[in-house]
């Protein structure tokens, strides 16, 4: 079944979110001669666009024991294979007068039998562990909550697909499927960067696309009924509370608070959007109000905390098979086998789920597509950690490399992991400051250019959090821009990246502009227009 | 304490109006809270490159009539414009600023990213030019100084390329840089420039670029020399094997910062009193008049004065405060003009005119404040703070500063 020719493998994987690169990486983990391809950057769908949240279950454990009890165990294999990508906070689930506090002993009995330990804390003894909490609050319950960081996440799933062979293809878009009678044998790609087209063929293809495998499965001929639910989420300046916070009452608008790095995270909403929209999310400033009152009764300090960005994700909820009303809308996990669902061999689609689940996602299309290969390998990933995890914390990793860890050093081990150690940082070149916010060296920078798939400025920012920071990139992104390009060699690019780059920035910074942060916005428009000219003059 | 003006803002507007008062007899304060425009100074001065509606201005001057009327220019006038900015040229002069261009049309600077920009007016040091097509040699050699991220080489030899000039990129290092780079953050303009004001320094520096020197027209440099004193700029130039081109880096601006530092020494040289680092929290204004000014330094004492000048920048400076659906004045509670929807506020193209950037307080037609739709006959505004202009769409900013500033300066002088 291996083939040696260049353009064929034996499974193509569609999509490079998270869902896609962890499927990529468990058939390549498992021996198949794996493609990914992605239409634009990976993490560019709605895995980068939600909470970070490392869900315990706890949210799921009233409505839906299915979903918590996948939750708890996904969060626990996480934390042990991803380890440099999980920040394990712990979570409260607080109860406010306006809320019913009976409702805590049932929370408490739910994720009980879902497997999730929850203690109710003493109020003030919660205030003393997250003083950032609402003082009023008249219960609390301690969960194993935690934050992910998305980004990284998936950047190490498709670092480990290709140390195990197989190939990553990004700002590529599949335009078509090749067909030999009711057989899909391969998809037509357009190359996005050099305007080509090209065709590669594998006996088995997995959309992955979350919302937009709608549209993937419907130039295969088969009907998905999907239910795009957009999520508004602000972020906010500082790391204001170091526990997750959640409201203990039924799931509901801008009930979750998440720490994650140097931010913190509010939200989120939930409206159904056309599909011509999910290309384009805007936040509404009903969106921004919502979530700004919502959040201050979770952490009152929230009110005078500056936002950094608005920004919004679409869910990829799939409405049951038999209703096309959309109203039995399912958050679990769907698996489709398009040939005894639709007829269609050789293509199966994963989708739902969550950003938690997405390791268990990933086995499940992974067994299928190994029962279609007749390949009897075993999925490795509850166990194998994933490149850069595994080996103690920021300070134990840092320890290992550099006998003195300098912060920029011990910055990079929180987001490369133990990979740290093989991004030179030993000179004071490659030590040189490229994002102050974030501690971002000038190494880092040029490791991911030449080994992450990285392309242009907004790809970096998600590899290395360049101009995630304070200043969103004022400075930072200038900076990156040089290094780009001298990497690609050719500055024009780079000067229309930067552009770009800035203009993406802007999108999520207006929305919730504001006392310092429109001081902010106003000191990059002068650096942009009055220093560097770059303004539409002319 | 108390004075003949109080000025709250230590910005170019507030420095020069300083200046011309002092200059004048009268004894003046400066309250500075620290940052201002100065510190990403391009080292040009925009009088009017565009007007609001984007049509690009050559001529400034003949093109205040086309302004709408409660553009500051307007409420100047065409005539008394003119004379404010050659008056302008001569204190920048007076106070050791040396500039080139501040005719009748505008010339051209080299921007950071190597772009001709416009200027009407430029520091002595920055390469100014008639034309954005004239050519400042055929052949450049572009120098940056090792691990300095803030100056861009690529970007200006592929816009030095697009007009026909050929470019080399070198880099440079000296033991004495190398020490600096020590510590990841120190590689920032002003700390280099504070290192070149050495000397030896600058001699082991030139002696690396003479290395690298093969007879090309011009050298271009990051403009990173002479924080305090033009001695460093004159040093390079002196000792330079060929035309050196200084270019701009990202902020802090050095040129801006050895602009802010003379003018500042000159006020301070003339009598007047410069409370750095202390802010204006609060004035005391009743039946139409500021009584006094409330700072944060002082505390019980406060400022009194005869006039105040309100010159605090716009929200850069904390001149002005922006929430979700107003704008505020916060020292004095002036009324502003902006506009009520927040909608209109924002471009989505970050790069196209912003209105946010336009909004500004209200004056009357000699540029004293409005509060409560009443005039304070005693408080005059200038500079970024004032509304009726879009400094960054107009290429107004350092223009409107210089002008009003002199402008209410002569009403203050009762002129």
């Amino acid at each position: 079944m291996a083939s040696n020719k260049q353009n064929e493998f034996d499974v193509i994987v569609i999509g490079g979110g998270i869902t896609g690169a962890g499927t990529a990486r468990d058939c390549s983990l498992r021996g198949l001669k794996t493609l990914l391809i992605e239409r634009n950057d990976i993490a560019d769908g709605a895995t980068g666009r939600n909470h970070g949240l490392l869900h315990s279950g706890a949210r799921y454990a009233v409505t839906d024991q299915e979903s918590a009890t996948e939750c708890i165990q996904e969060n626990m294999i996480l934390k042990k294979v991803a380890n440099h990508c999980v920040d394990d906070t712990t979570g409260f689930f607080i109860t406010l007068p306006e809320d019913d506090l009976a409702y805590q002993a049932k929370f408490v009995e739910s994720c009980t039998k879902a497997g999730i330990k929850a203690e109710i804390l003493d109020p003030e003894e919660a205030k003393r562990l997250e003083p950032s909490v609402n003082p009023d609050i008249i219960g609390a319950v301690r969960v194993p909550d935690g934050s992910v960081d998305p980004f990284r996440l998936c950047s190490s799933n498709v670092v480990d697909a290709k140390l195990h062979g197989a190939k990553v293809l990004v700002y590529n878009e599949v335009i078509g499927f090749i067909k030999a009678g009711d057989t899909i044998t391969g998809v037509k790609v357009y190359d996005k960067q050099t305007h080509e087209t090209a065709e590669y063929r594998a006996p088995i293809t997995v959309n992955a696309g979350g919302i937009w495998g709608h549209k993937i499965a419907g130039m295969a001929g088969a009907q998905i009924g999907m239910f795009p639910a957009k999520g508004a989420l602000l972020i906010f300046a500082h790391r204001v509370n170091g526990i997750v916070l959640n409201r203990c009452r039924k799931p509901a608008n801008a009930d979750i608070l998440v720490p994650g790095d140097t931010v913190c995270v509010i939200g989120t909403t939930s409206t159904r959007v056309p599909y011509e929209e999910c290309d384009n999310m805007k936040v509404t400033p009903e969106e921004v109000s919502l979530l700004i009152s919502e959040g201050e009764k979770l952490a009152p300090c929230l009110k005078d905390t500056r936002i950094l960005r608005a920004y919004a994700g679409v869910r990829p909820l799939v409405s049951a098979d038999n209703d096309p009303s959309g109203r039995n809308i399912s958050r679990g996990i769907v698996l489709f086998d398009h040939e005894t669902r639709d007829g269609i061999k050789g293509l199966i689609t994963i989708t739902g789920g969550k950003l938690m689940t997405y390791r268990l996602m990933a086995e499940m299309a992974t067994d299928l597509v190994c029962k279609k290969l007749n390949n009897g390998n075993k999925c490795e990933t509850r166990t194998t950690p994933l490149p850069g995890s595994g080996e103690g914390d920021v300070k134990e990793v840092s320890k290992k490399i550099w006998a003195n860890p300098t912060t920029a050093q011990k910055a990079t081990v929180g987001r490369a992991g133990s990979f740290a150690s093989k991004i030179g940082m030993q000179s004071k070149e490659d030590l040189s400051l490229v994002c102050e916010c974030e501690e971002v060296p000038e190494s880092e920078v040029n490791n991911a250019i030449q080994n992450l798939d990285v392309h242009n400025l907004v790809d970096l920012r998600r590899r290395t959090r360049v101009g995630m920071g304070t200043c969103q990139g004022e400075l930072c992104a200038c900076r990156a821009a040089g290094l780009l390009g001298k990497a690609h060699g050719c500055a024009e690019r780079a000067r229309q990246d930067l552009v770009d780059f800035m203009n993406e920035r802007w999108k999520g910074i207006y929305p919730v502009a504001r006392g310092e942060s429109l001081r902010e916005a106003e000191f990059t428009e002068w650096v942009y227009s009055e220093c560097l000219g770059l303004g539409d003059e002319q | 304490m108390r004075f003949d003006t109080v000025i709250i803002g230590g910005g170019l507007s507030g420095l020069v109006c300083g200046l011309k008062l002092q200059k004048a007899g009268k004894r003046c304060a400066i309250v500075s809270a620290g940052q201002n425009a100065m510190h990403f100074f391009s080292g040009g001065f925009g009088l009017l490159s565009r007007l609001p509606d984007g049509t690009p201005v050559t001529s400034p001057f003949e093109a205040i009539d086309s302004l709408p009327d409660n553009h500051p220019y307007r409420l100047i006038g065409c005539g008394n414009l003119e004379k404010y900015a050659s008056e302008a040229v001569t204190l920048l002069a007076d106070c050791g600023v040396k500039t080139t261009g501040g005719g009748k049309e505008n010339g051209w600077i080299i921007s950071a990213s190597g772009k001709p920009k416009q200027a009407w007016l430029a520091l002595d040091d920055i390469t100014f030019i008639n034309s954005n097509e004239e050519k400042i040699g055929n052949s450049a050699l572009i120098i940056n100084i090792e691990g300095f991220l803030d100056f861009n080489t690529s970007f200006i030899a592929e816009a030095f390329e697009k007009q026909g000039i050929r470019c080399r990129i070198a880099s440079v290092m000296t033991p004495e840089i190398d020490r600096v780079r020590n510590n990841p953050s120190e590689m920032r303009s002003s700390n280099i420039a504070k290192l070149m004001s050495r000397e030896t320094a600058r001699s082991a520096f030139m002696l690396e670029i003479n290395k690298k020197y093969d007879d090309d027209d011009i050298i271009v440099l990051p403009a990173v020399f002479g924080l305090n004193s033009d001695e460093d700029v004159i040093g390079i130039r002196r000792n330079a094997p060929a035309k050196i081109c200084f270019v701009g880096t990202l902020p802090p601006s050095v040129p801006g910062i050895r602009t802010q530092m003379k003018l500042k020494r000159s006020f301070e040289e003339m009598g007047g009193v410069f409370l750095m680092g202390d802010k204006a929290v609060r004035a005391e204004i009743i039946d139409g008049e500021v009584k006094e000014v409330v700072t944060e330094n002082l505390g019980d004492i406060t400022l009194t004065a005869d006039n105040y000048v309100l010159a605090s920048g716009s929200y850069f400076g904390h001149g002005l405060i922006a929430d979700y659906n107003e704008v505020t004045e916060p020292v004095c509670g002036l009324d502003v003009d902006y506009c009520k929807e927040r909608e209109n506020w924002f471009n989505p193209d970050f790069f196209k005119a912003q209105k946010y950037i336009g909004f500004g307080v209200k004056t009357d037609e000699k540029f004293r404040a409005r509060k409560d739709g009443r005039t304070i006959t005693n408080l005059y505004v200038a500079g970024s703070i004032l509304g009726g202009f879009n400094p960054l769409l107009e290429g107004s900013g350092s223009g409107v500063a210089l002008t009003t500033a002199l402008c209410i300066s002569d009403s203050i002088l009762g002129r």
